[in-house]
């Protein structure tokens, strides 16, 4: 936890421009996400498809209620959230019955129906032009600037960790730890599975709204290109590359994956088997992910004379 | 007062009848065995009696009320425990943090607090860390207190099932083949691991093919063959119903 605080205070002092700042918010903002969806995926062991269904829900959310409608961005931020909570709530019910393959295609629907609508509708979403987003603002004052940003992720990835950690650490993720280990087990001391799965689904959900509708903001135009299947593998893919039921697995899964294809820009139109290579390599050879696989290799150090 | 009474259970899988309309009284405080050849419907029933099965036919009363659960988890509210016969241990954390999820129940905290850890909720932490400590240290486990379940032998295991459905604290722990797969020395563990379970008040359903077991611990046997009742009561009269002499003993083993 202190390592992540120092890690985001210090790293301004690496950045040294308003590229670097940029790719440093897409980081913040991915692994914000991937923090929520580890929950899901990595802790309570149900898998998703469909979750850049729900950050383009917080996308397109917010920016239509303060493009359109002349809400306050914060206000319309907070409402875009609490509608993609309702939407996991009211279709988590049902799909969460589902296991494996069934639950990745149900949820690869609710995707998939999701970025149709966002593309379709261009009365409100101006369909696949896009629609310009106003900044984020409150009392007044636009949050602008590349380094003020910086700022906010920052810090509301720490908060967004500091959460996912005390909840790990409570009967609540113990519950979501234990249905993952046997869901009949669970059952059988008490524990509702049902409800968890839901717990973890609507939570999971609402904090890719929130990053969305945060993305939307920042960026001041969103396309429905954030909100497709391929968007939704990406998260999943940063959660299992990092490492799964890892919290700080997940930030680092999101900073690697976010960051990388930046860097492999050098590839050109290789860039995508360079980065294709680098996912199965890593999935040969630590299957568990990054961040568990090289904390066993410091125990295993540490351990030895 | 009969701790727990089954009255017509019968459970049919699509046609086959793995259970016929058995009528039983479990007293409490008592070690109460279930025995009888594979397949004659014994884990059938342990899962009628946790909700894993809905019954085709019969009725459930604990404590002399009709037993309104459906889910699992409502049948373990209501102060049912069961261990499992091929181990579901939560692979994915330590042994203590299996025996602290057993405490699920009475550990409510709300999601708020869970998120902030708020100080109240970190001492509760505290304390179900200490009751499931103690626990594993009644099952004979302290050592492994901070291994991985799964780095733990079988034996282990075996006890750990044990420690985490004490951690529910049921009124009624049912035991589903607690000795299977065990060395002699480990089955002696387990024989007055039991015993001390019956003297603390918890009233124990065993499920066992391990005779020298069963007639040890019991003071009531009931014995299933085909879904059926064959026989029942204590284990002298268990021991020598002819009955279950040709069905289960057989005549090498007695």
């Amino acid at each position: 936890m202190l390592a992540l605080i120092a890690a985001v205070a210090l790293l301004p002092l690496a950045l040294a421009n308003n590229y670097h700042y940029e790719i440093a918010i897409l980081v913040g903002l991915n692994a914000i996400v991937c923090v929520g969806l580890n929950l899901l995926i990595g802790y309570a062991g149900q898998i998703s498809l469909g979750h850049a269904g729900f950050f383009g829900i917080g996308a397109y959310g917010s920016a239509i209620l303060a493009a359109r409608y002349g809400w306050p961005p914060v206000l319309a931020l907070a409402a875009a959230s609490a509608a993609a909570a309702a939407l996991a709530y009211a279709v988590g019910r049902p799909i969460l019955r589902l296991r494996g393959h069934y639950l990745a295609m149900a949820t690869l629907g609710l995707g998939i129906i999701i970025s149709i609508v966002i593309a379709t509708e261009d009365r409100y979403t101006g369909g696949p032009d896009g629609m310009s987003v106003p900044p984020l603002a409150l009392a007044g004052f636009a949050l602008a600037g590349e380094r003020a940003w910086y700022w906010l992720v920052g810090a509301l990835l720490v908060a967004t960790v500091w959460l996912s950690l005390n909840l790990i650490e409570s009967p609540i993720g113990r519950a979501l730890r234990a249905l993952h280990g046997s869901e009949v087990a669970a059952e059988v001391v008490g524990i509702d599975s049902a409800r968890h799965k839901l717990l973890a689904f609507v939570l999971s959900a609402a904090i890719a709204a929130l990053a969305g509708a945060l993305t939307a903001h920042y960026a001041g135009f969103i396309t429905p290109g954030k909100v497709t299947f391929l968007h939704s593998i990406e998260l999943v893919v940063m959660v299992v590359f990092g490492g799964m039921a890892s919290t700080f697995g997940a930030v680092v899964g999101a900073a690697v994956l976010t960051a990388l294809p930046q860097l492999l820009t050098v590839f050109k139109e290789y860039e995508m088997v360079v980065f294709g290579g680098v996912m199965m390599l890593t999935m040969i050879f630590m299957p568990k992910g990054l961040v568990p696989t090289l904390a066993a290799l410091r125990s295993r150090f540490g351990k030895a004379p | 007062m009969s701790l727990l009474r089954a009255e017509g259970l019968s459970k049919e899988f699509g046609g086959v009848r793995a259970l016929e309309g058995l009528d039983f009284e479990i007293q409490p405080g008592a070690v109460f065995s279930i025995i009888g050849p594979n397949g004659a419907g014994k884990t059938t029933l342990l899962n009628l009696l946790t909700g894993i099965y809905r019954p085709s036919a019969g009725r459930l009363w604990l404590d002399g009320r009709a037993l309104s659960a459906h889910a699992p988890h409502e049948f373990a509210a209501a102060g049912i425990g069961r261990t499992f016969q091929n181990l579901q241990i939560f692979f994915n954390m330590s042994a203590l943090e299996n025996v602290m999820a057993g405490r699920h129940l009475h550990e409510r905290c709300s999601l708020v607090a869970a998120l902030l850890r708020a100080p109240r909720q970190a001492r509760a932490e505290r304390a179900c860390r200490e009751r499931a400590a103690e626990l594993l240290a009644f099952v004979g486990l302290e050592a492994y207190a901070r291994a991985a379940a799964d780095a733990m032998p079988y034996g282990a295991l075996k006890r750990l099932e044990i420690a985490r459905a004490l951690a529910t604290q049921p009124r009624l722990l049912l035991l589903d083949e607690p000795a299977a797969g065990l060395n002699p020395s480990e089955i002696r563990d387990i024989d007055r691991l039991i015993q001390r379970l019956a003297q603390s008040g918890i009233t124990v359903a065993l499920v066992e093919h391990n005779m020298k077991l069963v007639m040890g611990v019991s003071q009531h046997v009931l014995v299933l063959d085909h879904g059926r009742k064959l026989a029942e009561g204590d284990t002298e009269t268990v021991r020598n119903d002819p009955r279950v002499i040709e069905a289960y003993l057989g005549a090498g083993e007695h």
